[in-house]
C-alpha cells in the first residue's frame, strides 16, 4: 500500500514543479509581448532596476499589476470552482454560470451608481470597498439561486438552470443600472464587466490580495472536509461530519473568493468550471492535491487567455473573460453531453 | 406544465378579439407616448390627413408609427417561433433565445457588418437567418451525440453555451471592427431604430413565416401528442419538422435582424396562450402572435418610461418579465429526469 502512494506523492510534487516553471515561463511571455515589445532579458534587467526609464513605465505601471491581477484571479475562481463542485457534487458548477458573478457585478454597479458623485471608481479607496460591496452581491446571489433550486434537495442540472434564470434577471437588472450612469461611468462599468484586467492598477492588486492569501490556505486547511463531502452526504454524517455546517461554511468561501475575484476583474465565466476538471484528471480525487494544483492552472490559464487577448488580433484588446468563454465553451458541452 | 381549460368556439374566438382591441390600444399608447406627449387625437389625424409641415405629424408618421409595428410584429414572430418549438420538442423550455438561435442570428449580422460593411437591409435579414440556422444545427448536433439523449433540459443548457459561444465570438469580431456599438444595441435588444423598410422586411420575410406557420399548425398540434402518435395518424414526421425549423428560422431571423435579441418573449408567450386557448394549435399560433406582439408593443412602452428621457433596451425589460417565469418552469421540469 504504502508504494503506490509514495510514487503519487512524487508524481505530485513533480507536477506542482513542471506547473510553477510553467508560470514562471508565462509571467515572462506575458511581461515581454504587448504594443510596445520587450526582450526577456531586458525585462528582467528592468525588473533588478537596470532597464530604460520607459521600460520601467510600461512595466511597473502597466503590465505588472495586470499579470499578478491575472494570476490572483485566476487562483481565486479555480478554487471557488473546486468547491462549488464539490459541495453540489456538480460537473457543471461555476460561479460565473450559477450568476453569482453577475451578482457581484450587479452589487459593484449599484455601488457605482449610488456613490459615483463622491468617489471615483478606481481611487483607492473605492477599490477597497468595492469587494466588500461584490461579497454580499455575491452571498444574496447564491443565496437565491439555492433557495429556488432547492425542491426536495438540489438536483445539479436543476441548479444550473436555475442559475442561468438568475444570471439573464441580473444582467437585466445591470443594463438598466449602467444605462442610468453617466457616460465615463458607462464605459467602465462595461467594459469592466467583460471581464477586463488592463485597466488594473496596484490598488486591485493590493485590495485582492489579502483575500486570495487568506482564503486559499484556508479552503485547503478544509480540504477534507470537500473529501467527505464528496462521498455523500450519507457518508459524510456516517463518518461524523456536521454535512450541513460543513457544507455551507464551504459554500461561503466559494462565494467569497469569486465576489472578490469579480470585484477586481469582472465577471470571468467558466474558468472555474473547467480548471477543476483538468486538475481532477491530473491528480485524481484527493482535495489536499486538488486545491494548490488548480490554483496553479487557474493562475496559468487566465495568464495565458491574457496573453492570446492582447496579442491575437493586437492591436484590438480582447477581454480576457471573452477569450476565457470561447476556449471554454466547447468544453462545457462536452461535459453536458457526458452527463446524465 | 401548466394545465390548460377547454373552452367552447366562441369563447376562444372572444378572447381574441379583446387581444386585437388591446393591441390596437396599446399601439395608441406606443404611439402617443414618447419624449415628447403627443394626443391621441393628433395621432389620428397624423394618419388620416396627413401634414407634413407639422412636426407632430412628422414625428408620428416617420418615428412613433413603424416603431410600434415593429414592436408588434417582432413580438408576434418570436412567440411564434416560440411556440412551434415548444410545440414540435414538447419541451417546454425551448424557445428562439434560450436555444441560442438569436445569439446565432447575431452573429452572422456581425460577420456581414464587419466584412461587407455596405451590405443592404435585406441582406442582413438574410444573414440573420443564417446564423439562426448555424445556432440549431449546432445545438441539435450536440443534442444527437448525447449519452442520453436530449432531455428538456440538457437541451436547454446545450442552446446558452453554444449562444454564449457564438456572442462571445461576436463580441471579439465587434471589438477588432470597432462594432461595439451597434452590437450593444444588438445584444441588448432594441426598437430605436426601425424605420419603414424594417416595417417592410418584417411583412414580406414575416409573411411567409406566418403562412408557412398557419400550414403546418395542424399537424403541429398531432406532433405535440408525441411522435408514435403522430407517425400512428399517417403523418410525416420529419417533414414537419423540417417545415416546423424552416418556420422558427424565418420568424427568428427577420426579428432578430429588426429588433436584435429580444429573450424570453418566445418563452412565456407560448405557456400563457395554450393555457388559455388549449391544446389546437390551428387556434394557438395566431393567439399566440396577438399576445406577443401586445406583451412587446407595451415592454417597449415601459423601456421608454424606465429612464426617460432615455431608451433602455426592451429586452432587457422582457428579461425581467420572463425570468420568474422561466425559474417556475425550470423547477416544475424535474431538473432533467
Amino acid at each position: 500500500m504504502a508504494k503506490p502512494q509514495a510514487i503519487k506523492q512524487k508524481r505530485y510534487v513533480s507536477i506542482l514543479i513542471l506547473l510553477i516553471a510553467l508560470l514562471i515561463m508565462m509571467f515572462f511571455i506575458s511581461l515581454s509581448t504587448g504594443v510596445i515589445p520587450i526582450s526577456p532579458s531586458d525585462v528582467v534587467k528592468t525588473l533588478f532596476n537596470f532597464g530604460t526609464e520607459k521600460q520601467e513605465l510600461v512595466l511597473f505601471e502597466f503590465r505588472l499589476p495586470g499579470i499578478i491581477l491575472a494570476l490572483l484571479i485566476g487562483a481565486g475562481l479555480a478554487v471557488s470552482g473546486v468547491i462549488l463542485q464539490g459541495v453540489t457534487q456538480n460537473d457543471l458548477a461555476d460561479p460565473g454560470i450559477l450568476g453569482i458573478n453577475t451578482g457581484a457585478g450587479l452589487a459593484v454597479v449599484l455601488f457605482i451608481y449610488f456613490f459615483q458623485d463622491t468617489l471615483s471608481m478606481t481611487s483607492s479607496i473605492s477599490a477597497f470597498i468595492m469587494p466588500i460591496f461584490a461579497l454580499i452581491g455575491a452571498v444574496f446571489a447564491a443565496f437565491l439561486i439555492y433557495t429556488l433550486a432547492w425542491k426536495n434537495g438540489v438536483n445539479p442540472i436543476r441548479l444550473i438552470l436555475v442559475g442561468i434564470g438568475v444570471n439573464a434577471g441580473f444582467s437585466a437588472a445591470l443594463i438598466i443600472f449602467q444605462l442610468k450612469m453617466d457616460p465615463q461611468d458607462f464605459r467602465q462599468a462595461t467594459v469592466w464587466l467583460a471581464g477586463d484586467i488592463w485597466s488594473a492598477n496596484w490598488n486591485f492588486v493590493l485590495a485582492l490580495l489579502p483575500w486570495i492569501l487568506f482564503l486559499i490556505p484556508y479552503t485547503l486547511h478544509k480540504a477534507h472536509g470537500l473529501n467527505v463531502l464528496n462521498l455523500g452526504d450519507d457518508v459524510a454524517a456516517g463518518l461524523g461530519s456536521k454535512v450541513e455546517h460543513e457544507r455551507r461554511l464551504l459554500l461561503i468561501l466559494a462565494v467569497a473568493l469569486a465576489g472578490a475575484c469579480v470585484a477586481a476583474g469582472g465577471g470571468i465565466a467558466f474558468l472555474g468550471l473547467v480548471v477543476p476538471h483538468i486538475t481532477r484528471r491530473i491528480v485524481g480525487p484527493t482535495h489536499q492535491r486538488i486545491i494548490p494544483i488548480s490554483t496553479l492552472i487557474g493562475a496559468l490559464l487566465l495568464m495565458m487567455a491574457d496573453v492570446i487577448g492582447k496579442n491575437v488580433l493586437a492591436p484590438t484588446e480582447i477581454p480576457v473573460g471573452i477569450v476565457v468563454a470561447i476556449l471554454s465553451t466547447p468544453y462545457f458541452v462536452y461535459l453536458l453531453m457526458k452527463t446524465k | 406544465m401548466l394545465s390548460y381549460i377547454n373552452h367552447s368556439r366562441i369563447l376562444k374566438l372572444l378572447i381574441n378579439g379583446i387581444a386585437i382591441i388591446a393591441l390596437l390600444f396599446s399601439i395608441a399608447l406606443s404611439v402617443s407616448y414618447g419624449a415628447v406627449d403627443i394626443k391621441l387625437s393628433t395621432v389620428w389625424q397624423a394618419i388620416n390627413s396627413f401634414n407634413p409641415d407639422l412636426s407632430t405629424h412628422q414625428v408620428i408618421q416617420e418615428l412613433r408609427l413603424p416603431r410600434a409595428f415593429a414592436a408588434a410584429l417582432v413580438g408576434a414572430f418570436l412567440a411564434v417561433s416560440g411556440t412551434i418549438m415548444q410545440g414540435m420538442t414538447r419541451n417546454p423550455l425551448a424557445s428562439p433565445s434560450i436555444m441560442g438561435v438569436t445569439d446565432g442570428a447575431a452573429f452572422t449580422l456581425v460577420i456581414m457588418l464587419a466584412f461587407f460593411p455596405g451590405v443592404s437591409n435585406l441582406g442582413l435579414t438574410f444573414a440573420s437567418f443564417v446564423g439562426a440556422g448555424i445556432a440549431v444545427v449546432l445545438v441539435f448536433l450536440v443534442g444527437s451525440f448525447s449519452t442520453s439523449g436530449l432531455t428538456p433540459v440538457k437541451l436547454a443548457l446545450a442552446g446558452v453555451a453554444i449562444g454564449t459561444m457564438l456572442s462571445s465570438i461576436s463580441s471579439v469580431i465587434s471589438l477588432h471592427f470597432q462594432l461595439e456599438k451597434e452590437m450593444s444595441f444588438w445584444f441588448a435588444g432594441g426598437l430605436s431604430g426601425t424605420n419603414w423598410t424594417s416595417i417592410h422586411i418584417l411583412l414580406i420575410t414575416g409573411g411567409i413565416g406566418m403562412f408557412l406557420a398557419l400550414i403546418i399548425s395542424r399537424s403541429i398540434t398531432v406532433l405535440s401528442l408525441g411522435e408514435d402518435v403522430s407517425t400512428g395518424l399517417g403523418q410525416n414526421n420529419i417533414l414537419i419538422k423540417a417545415l416546423g425549423i424552416v418556420t422558427v428560422l424565418i420568424l427568428t431571423g427577420a426579428a432578430v435582424s429588426i429588433a436584435g435579441t429580444v429573450g424570453f418573449v418566445g418563452l412565456i408567450i407560448p405557456h400563457i396562450t395554450r393555457f388559455i386557448m388549449g391544446t389546437d394549435y390551428r387556434w394557438i399560433i395566431p393567439s399566440s402572435a396577438l399576445f406577443g406582439a401586445l406583451l412587446l408593443v407595451l415592454s417597449d412602452v415601459v423601456a421608454r418610461l424606465v429612464n426617460a428621457p432615455f431608451e433602455t433596451p426592451v429586452g432587457a425589460i422582457t428579461s425581467l418579465i420572463g425570468v420568474p417565469f422561466f425559474l417556475y418552469l425550470a423547477r416544475g421540469s424535474g431538473g432533467g429526469k
